[in-house]
């Protein structure tokens, strides 16, 4: 029995000395974590990196922004991803040793279920604050009437469905309506989880998504890809030029050209792009970030990442689509590989400064 | 006889071996004993051990919370991760309420299919129906959350509340409009998750009562009925409370049904119709992404809470079952 047992350690130590040698002749791996959202999106870029790149291993762990945050932070991962930007707090815990890159786009719509309309309602910023603050509490509301003329909307409950787990779909959806209502702004405020005045609360875009469609009278709101997924239907929303736009995977791209339209090109990235200027913007929309430090210390592993993202940046945007992920508009891409050559080790700069893809 | 067997035995005896030698062979064997003594003793202390890590981590990351907000945290009512403000008073009642309406329901039920199963039902249909019940506790809680947002929501709101709400719309446990997602539909969630253990826990003490107690309530002149309810349950009365606490803390606990159908609202609410939140449920929900330390801490510091919680809820069904056995001694020496 006891010889077994030697024995089977014997070949298990010999296994592992072996696959820690053919690990230590090439394969880098470099490991990020956080936002749930864009797992997908990440998980099919470290497939295709590793495709093109047989010695690179991209592990991307879907832990959520705020322990994606907390990884980076301690150092435990290579790079960090987040649906809502790092704080000026969790900016200074890291010594302001990070990049913000966006690597794509999400929106978020508004969702509903009213027994007998079938026709695509309406939305302003206003009247959705004022639903979800409890102000407006009929579907026959005259604030909602008046947007949605020729629509027969009964005199119905309006019950409210939001997200019960705390997700960078309610930090958007937040985002929007504080900047469309000065008193969502003073009382609720935007976060990844807030102080909901009103409504039920579901896990997940699911979780929402039910609530809506088993409660008659319920408006909720779930993520672009969710609804194109599950072919939930949603309500047009007012941009900032007056018109109602019906949410896409262009008219989200168009949001972040907007935004980006006028930016300083010394941006640090955390900006907020919903509510953006341009006629065919999708007004409730926003960037998810990769996190990476400034300043590095592993000259190898940080050529790796950087070439990683330089690709993802590039390439990896063909991907978007097909995943109902809107991909980044050619201006934001360019501020981003500036980013991308000023990381440094020791000083001395990762990419070379003609460098344009390997 | 004892000389025969004696010298019958005496050449397969091994040869005599010396004082010392079978000193040292006494020895080494209780060196062997010695290990497994200090083996299981490890063992032993480990679960304890755990559990005061457990209880001193929860502390620890808990601290930022509980520096922040003090005892006031228990009694207030706040919930807003935006400005860092919180209290656990919602979800102490939801934790509470939700699992007290789910004992109402289950314990009764539970028993009932014991004593049925004991007593009542035809030898053919016990095991199968035990069985059945038992699987009950198989089923994977997110399955009973699916069922409980596609069949009980709305089962409860579109055919027996426009039932039941003549009668019972009145009163104030049944107040306010009902949307679904509630304490009551989480507490039916949780009754028929309980029920099993409850079950087959107090089956397994009913079929342990001594024949002589049930034959001996029937030479009295009992009915079968009179039996079971004045000889049968109070001599398993111990055990049938310990069978309750089981299925208790397992309500206190349960995540993933719960906060499918609960609403998760944080306010404490009286009426059964209305949205409320649970310990375990907000945890599951928030951790992901609390992002600030006192967000993180208040989540520990709930969780600190759920853990005191579920030991003085042990700690009460200890001192029941304690006082319960001391009465049924006393009552048997009376008879």
């Amino acid at each position: 029995m006891t010889k077994r047992i030697i024995g089977l350690l014997a070949v298990a130590a010999g296994t592992a000395c072996f696959a820690g040698q053919a690990r230590a002749q090439g394969t880098t791996s470099l490991t990020g974590s956080g936002s749930t959202f864009a797992y997908p999106l990440y998980s099919k870029w470290g497939l295709e990196y590793h495709r093109l790149h047989a010695d690179v291993e991209v592990n991307y762990q879907a832990n959520g922004s705020g322990a994606g945050i907390q990884q980076f932070t301690n150092r435990i991962t290579d790079f960090g991803a987040t649906d809502g930007p790092m704080t000026d707090a969790q900016i200074a815990a890291v010594s302001g040793n990070v990049i913000h890159l966006p690597t794509a786009l999400g929106a978020v719509m508004p969702t509903y279920n009213i027994p007998g309309v079938t026709a695509q309602l309406k939305f302003t910023g206003e009247v959705l604050a004022g639903i979800y603050l409890g102000q407006i509490t009929k579907w026959n509301d005259s604030r909602i009437t008046a947007l949605n003329p020729g629509v027969a909307l009964p005199d119905q409950d309006i019950v409210v469905a939001h997200r019960s787990d705390g997700s960078g779909t309610t930090y958007i959806w937040s985002d929007y309506l504080s900047k469309m209502s000065p008193e969502w702004a003073q009382r609720v405020g935007k976060g990844t989880s807030i102080n909901w005045p009103v409504g039920l609360g579901g896990p997940g875009n699911p979780g929402v998504a039910n609530i809506v469609k088993q409660t008659p009278g319920a408006i909720g709101y779930v993520e672009l890809i969710y609804a194109i997924q599950n072919h939930i239907s949603y309500g047009l929303v007012q941009n900032s030029a007056g018109r109602f736009i019906n949410a896409s995977l262009e008219t989200t791209t168009n949001a972040a050209a907007g935004a980006v339209a006028h930016l300083d090109p010394n941006t640090d990235f955390r900006l907020s792009i919903t509510n953006p200027d341009g006629a065919d913007a999708y007004p409730i929309a926003s960037f998810t970030w990769i996190l990476v430090p400034k300043t590095m210390t592993d000259m190898a592993k940080a050529q790796e990442l950087v070439h990683y993202l330089w690709w993802a940046l590039h390439d990896g945007q063909k991907y978007c689509n097909d995943l109902a992920y809107a991909p980044l508009p050619r201006r934001v891409v360019q501020l981003e590989e500036e980013r991308l050559k000023s990381i440094t080790v020791d000083g001395k700069p990762v990419l070379p400064s003609n460098y344009r893809g390997r | 006889m004892t000389d025969l067997s004696a010298t019958a035995l005496e050449p397969e005896v091994a040869p005599r071996s010396t004082a010392e030698e079978r000193w040292r062979a006494l020895q080494t064997v209780s060196r062997g004993d010695a290990v497994y003594r200090l083996v299981l003793t490890v063992f032993a202390l480990f679960l304890p051990l755990l559990l005061l890590a457990i209880a001193g981590d929860l502390v620890v990351g808990a601290w930022p919370a509980i520096a922040k907000f003090g005892p006031s945290f228990l009694v207030r009512s706040i919930w807003d991760p935006v400005n860092d403000q919180f209290g656990a008073l919602p979800l102490i009642v939801g934790t509470l309420y939700s699992s007290f309406v789910a004992l109402l329901i289950a314990v009764p039920l539970s028993l009932g299919t014991a004593i049925f199963l004991t007593e009542f039902a035809p030898r053919w249909l016990r095991t199968p129906v035990a069985t059945m019940v038992e699987l009950l506790a198989a089923v994977p809680s997110v399955i009973y959350g699916l069922w409980g947002i596609f069949v009980l929501i709305p089962l409860l709101r579109d055919h027996l509340w426009p039932i039941a709400r003549p009668v019972l719309g009145h009163l104030p446990l049944f107040s306010g409009v009902f949307y679904g997602p509630s304490v009551l539909a989480a507490g039916v969630i949780l009754a028929i998750m309980i029920l099993p253990y409850i079950a087959a826990v107090s089956r397994e003490i009913l079929l342990a009562v001594p024949a002589a107690q049930r034959e001996a309530g029937l030479a009295l002149g009992g009915t079968r009925w009179e039996t079971v309810w004045r000889v049968i349950l109070p001599y398993g009365r111990a055990g049938i409370i310990g069978a309750v606490v089981l299925g208790l803390g397992r309500a206190l606990g349960e995540t993933m049904a719960v906060t499918m159908v609960i609403g998760n609202r944080h306010e404490v609410a009286l009426s059964l119709l209305q949205p409320g939140y649970t310990i375990a449920s907000a945890i599951a929900n928030e951790f992901a992404e609390a992002t600030s330390g006192v967000h993180r801490g208040t989540l520990f510091l709930i969780g600190l809470v759920l853990f005191l919680i579920t030991v003085l809820v042990n700690a009460l069904a200890r001192f029941l079952v304690w006082r319960v056995a001391r009465g049924s001694s006393v009552g048997s020496t009376a008879l």
